[in-house]
């Protein structure tokens, strides 16, 4: 039997098992933390900063730490959110994300968080960087321009032996993702499905698929990210 | 496969958790990390081309070229410009026909920047070939170029003696200075090795070990402080089939180079404390995790450790203790600041990026390769030594009562006298001034560009935990100085070139942070720059690590403590300039048409 703790997040108390993030806690009990590196069924990277909430004072990331009995969490603050918007903005102003253009839009968690928190425009100036995109694998088109180094890519998918698809070279400012050319070469359908939907922007986009979900019925046309977890109870009338 | 290569890989036991020392020998050996020789080292390690890639890459030192035949590593730190690097550079570039980042055209010359070696003392400092050059000069810097060109050996081109003290070993020969201006009772006083492992820890428990360490407040030195009983007491508590101690020799803050003289002069006292952290936490296996910029010490400290183990200081039943058994291997880096980082020196231990891991668990629980690990600074197991010769009551009596102890400062800059100082934690910065023959002063940055720089209105604060806490990187700034170009603007480029990138303030914000210094510099600043900076600076605290946390200390310190400096600078009868200059945008197409560029 798993052992039940409670927590509190903006003041409310909540359960959650012991050995689960704040993160899946807050989630388990409709509460709303912004992410966009964490996924499920992916060791968590706390790589964008975004699930940043304050433990008993201190600034930690949602997605990895622990929750642990009589936690005090602060989470829908006025000073994290502009954090989070800051960081947000800094995602878009780092590369290169025309989302008109792009086969992503409205079901990009980019995008959802930038209408989310109510970015106009960012507070950065654009840095428009040259950035490649590999159109060389049959399957698998990689357009870095829109790659915001979340790491999902690198750390979830694996080929049978455990080799990884996707690595990131260099670093800080020069960090990219790039694709294994040899693991990648015999790619089947579904790991290149797998592939895009573990993308959260626009980045790795499946071939000869493209606008297959009509703009107006894509995931967050209609509703802002993070609606799935908040109205997890109110359908019930919790 | 080339049958060096093999060897190479074989070495290792093909082994991917080694990876560092199999790319940092395939680098020594064909002077570059061929595509041929990565897709072998992926292939014998059964690992993906990309996953040896992302390692390969993350490095300074490993490169995917040739960086000539022969290769000039010019430290570019604040204090190296400050001694007069940029003549030295020229020089080289004019020597060898070819600018910095380039080999020259024969291939026989590589000029390329490196970020601190650790040399401040002695400015401006190169490692070329490996050796290290210091106090070079612009005709020096000649002499080397020609006499490399003419193939000689790099070490008849030394224009210095060797260094003092055991620069000049057999197994060294650098001239490399000590430069110890100051010792204390712990850690530069006399020290015969042995003493505490043979006398003392026979009639000790480890938990006796633990209790002494605790009873003498040490805090770790490396600059964060974390007491160093209490970090031993959870390692021995948390659970793990091994342990293991490793200690934290990357000291890549520039201006610190505190432990370059500790691995020198003191290398017996450094493997003593780690036996002893071994020997507390229950630990076989040490690990000293040393920067690649010292690795002209690697062959002195082999023999050191050589010399150890046929003493019984390491190995079986140390000091007669019946099974305490302990060993050390070195572990090279290969070019990183950030794997001073205890979390990302650990992955980069294992042969990955050296990328911060998210903390909780600590490395007392989960550290290398998963087992709890005991991770301390040099200095701090050199200390640890004394407490257990000399007691815990004994230590905690220098010092300051919550800062117990000496600590090495680190001094460079504008002195009279730069080098290395065991003082008793509390000293004032204006004693501090005073002790290294420093006048007109105009600030002092304390412990590197992550600490903070100050001003005369703060010389009365003391250096210890509660107030001005330090590593022990100390760089005195004098009036004659630029600060916002010469120091600021350095730093900020230095952790842009040092992140890791994988988390997003990090990687993002020091950079538009500098851009937008940049502006103010070039005379396109406004007031509401100087507060976007003060802002931004706002975000980096929530970065993974202690590097991104502390990014933007160069620009907030400074506009905290010398905001009149950036007023100085901004366009006080204009709110907005967007600091684009159109008149040098378009300079080469007007040029093209023989015009004159206009815009206003």
């Amino acid at each position: 039997m798993s052992e039940i703790i409670k927590i509190v997040i903006d003041g409310k108390e909540i359960e959650a098992t012991k050995g689960q993030t704040i993160l899946q806690a807050a989630v388990n009990n409709g509460i709303y933390i912004p992410t966009l590196c964490a996924f499920d069924g992916i060791k968590p990277k706390a790589s964008c900063r975004l699930c940043t909430v304050k433990v008993n004072g201190r600034a930690m990331t949602a997605c990895t730490t622990p929750a642990t009995e009589g936690m005090e969490i602060e989470n829908n603050t006025a000073g994290i959110n502009e954090i989070r918007k800051a960081i947000i903005e800094a995602i878009f102003v780092e590369g290169n994300h025309f989302c008109p253009s792009c086969e992503k839009s409205g079901n990009c968690e980019l995008q959802a968080l930038g209408y989310r928190f109510m970015m106009m425009v960012p507070r950065f100036p654009y840095s428009f960087p040259q950035r490649p995109i590999d159109a060389t694998n049959p399957k698998l088109l990689l357009d870095t321009n829109r790659c915001i180094l979340c790491l999902r890519c690198v750390r979830g998918l694996k080929d049978e032996n455990g080799k990884s698809l996707f690595a990131i070279k260099h670093r800080g400012v020069h960090a990219e993702i790039v694709m294994d050319h040899e693991v990648c070469a015999n790619i089947s359908d579904e790991m290149a499905q797998k592939a895009m939907n573990t993308c959260p922007v626009g980045v790795i986009i499946k071939k000869e698929k493209g606008f297959d979900e009509a703009i107006g019925t894509r995931k967050f046309d209609k509703q802002p990210i993070g609606h799935e977890i908040e109205n997890k109870f109110n359908q019930g009338g919790n | 496969m080339n049958s060096q290569l093999e060897k190479i890989i074989k070495k290792y036991d093909s082994d991917k958790f080694r990876l560092m020392d199999i790319l940092i020998d395939i680098q020594a050996e064909f002077g570059f990390i061929s595509k041929e020789a990565t897709h072998d080292v992926a292939k014998e390690l059964n690992m993906a081309v990309v996953d040896v890639e992302q390692t390969l890459t993350f490095y300074h030192f490993f490169t995917q070229k040739s960086t000539g035949k022969n290769t000039v590593y010019l430290n570019d730190s604040a204090v190296a410009c400050m001694m007069g690097r940029e003549e030295i550079k020229k020089a080289f570039e004019e020597a060898a026909g070819c600018k910095f980042g380039e080999n020259s055209a024969d291939g026989l010359i590589g000029l390329y920047n490196t970020a601190c070696i650790g040399m401040n003392d002695q400015e401006p400092a190169a490692i070329i070939n490996g050796k290290v050059f210091t106090k070079l000069t612009p005709a020096v810097a000649q002499q080397i170029v020609s006499g490399l060109k003419a193939g000689k050996n790099v070490q008849d081109l030394y224009h210095q003696e060797l260094g003092d003290g055991k620069n000049a070993a057999a197994e060294v020969k650098s001239m490399v200075r000590n430069n110890i201006r100051r010792r204390g009772q712990v850690i530069l006083n006399d020290f015969t090795p042995g003493v505490a492992l043979k006398t003392k820890l026979s009639s000790m428990q480890p938990k006796d070990v633990i209790d002494e360490v605790k009873k003498s407040n040490i805090r770790g030195r490396g600059g964060a402080g974390f007491p160093t009983g209490l970090k031993w007491d959870f390692c021995s508590r948390s659970t793990g089939e091994k342990r293991y101690v490793l200690c934290n020799a990357d000291e890549g803050e520039p201006g610190t180079f505190k432990d370059r003289v500790l691995l020198t002069e003191r290398p017996e006292m450094l493997f003593e404390g780690m036996a002893i952290g071994g020997y507390a936490v229950g630990a076989d296996q040490g690990i000293l995790y040393l920067r690649y910029e010292y690795k002209y010490l690697e062959t002195y400290l082999e023999k050191v450790l050589e010399d150890a183990r046929k003493d019984n200081r390491l190995g079986k039943n140390i000091g007669g203790v019946n099974g305490f058994d302990f060993d050390i291997r070195i572990q090279f880096g290969a070019g990183a600041y950030v794997c001073g980082e205890e979390t990302a020196l650990i992955e980069s231990g294992e042969g990955k990026r050296g990328e911060p891991r998210d903390k909780p668990p600590f490395p007392v629980e989960k550290g290398y390769l998963n087992m709890p690990t005991v991770i301390n600074n040099v200095e701090t197991f050199c200390a640890v030594v004394k407490i257990i010769e000399n007691g815990g009551n004994w230590y905690k009596q220098m010092g300051t009562e919550e800062s117990s102890g000496t600590k090495l400062l680190s001094i460079s800059g504008d002195c009279a006298q730069p080098g290395v100082y065991e003082i008793e934690w509390g000293m004032t910065i204006s004693q501090m001034l005073e002790m290294v023959g420093a006048s007109n002063v105009q600030a002092v940055q304390v412990s590197g560009p992550s600490g903070q720089i100050i001003g005369p209105k703060d010389f009365d604060r003391k250096i210890c935990y509660g107030d001005l806490a330090t590593g022990g990187s100390m760089i005195v700034v004098d009036k004659t100085r630029d600060m916002l170009k010469d120091i600021v603007l350095n730093f900020m480029e230095f952790f842009i070139e040092e992140s890791c990138g994988s988390c997003t303030t990090c990687r993002i914000v020091p950079k538009l942070m500098k851009d937008r210094l940049v502006k103010i510099l070039n005379g396109k600043g406004v007031m509401k720059d100087i507060a976007d900076l003060e802002d931004w600076a706002k975000i980096l605290p929530v970065s993974r690590c202690g590097l991104g946390q502390t990014a933007a200390n160069p620009i907030a310190t400074s506009i905290k403590n010398f905001r009149e400096l950036y007023e100085a600078k901004v366009q006080k009868d204009v709110d907005y300039d967007c600091g684009f200059d159109m008149n040098k945008a378009v300079q080469a197409s007007c040029a093209f048409v023989d015009r004159v560029p206009n815009a206003h």
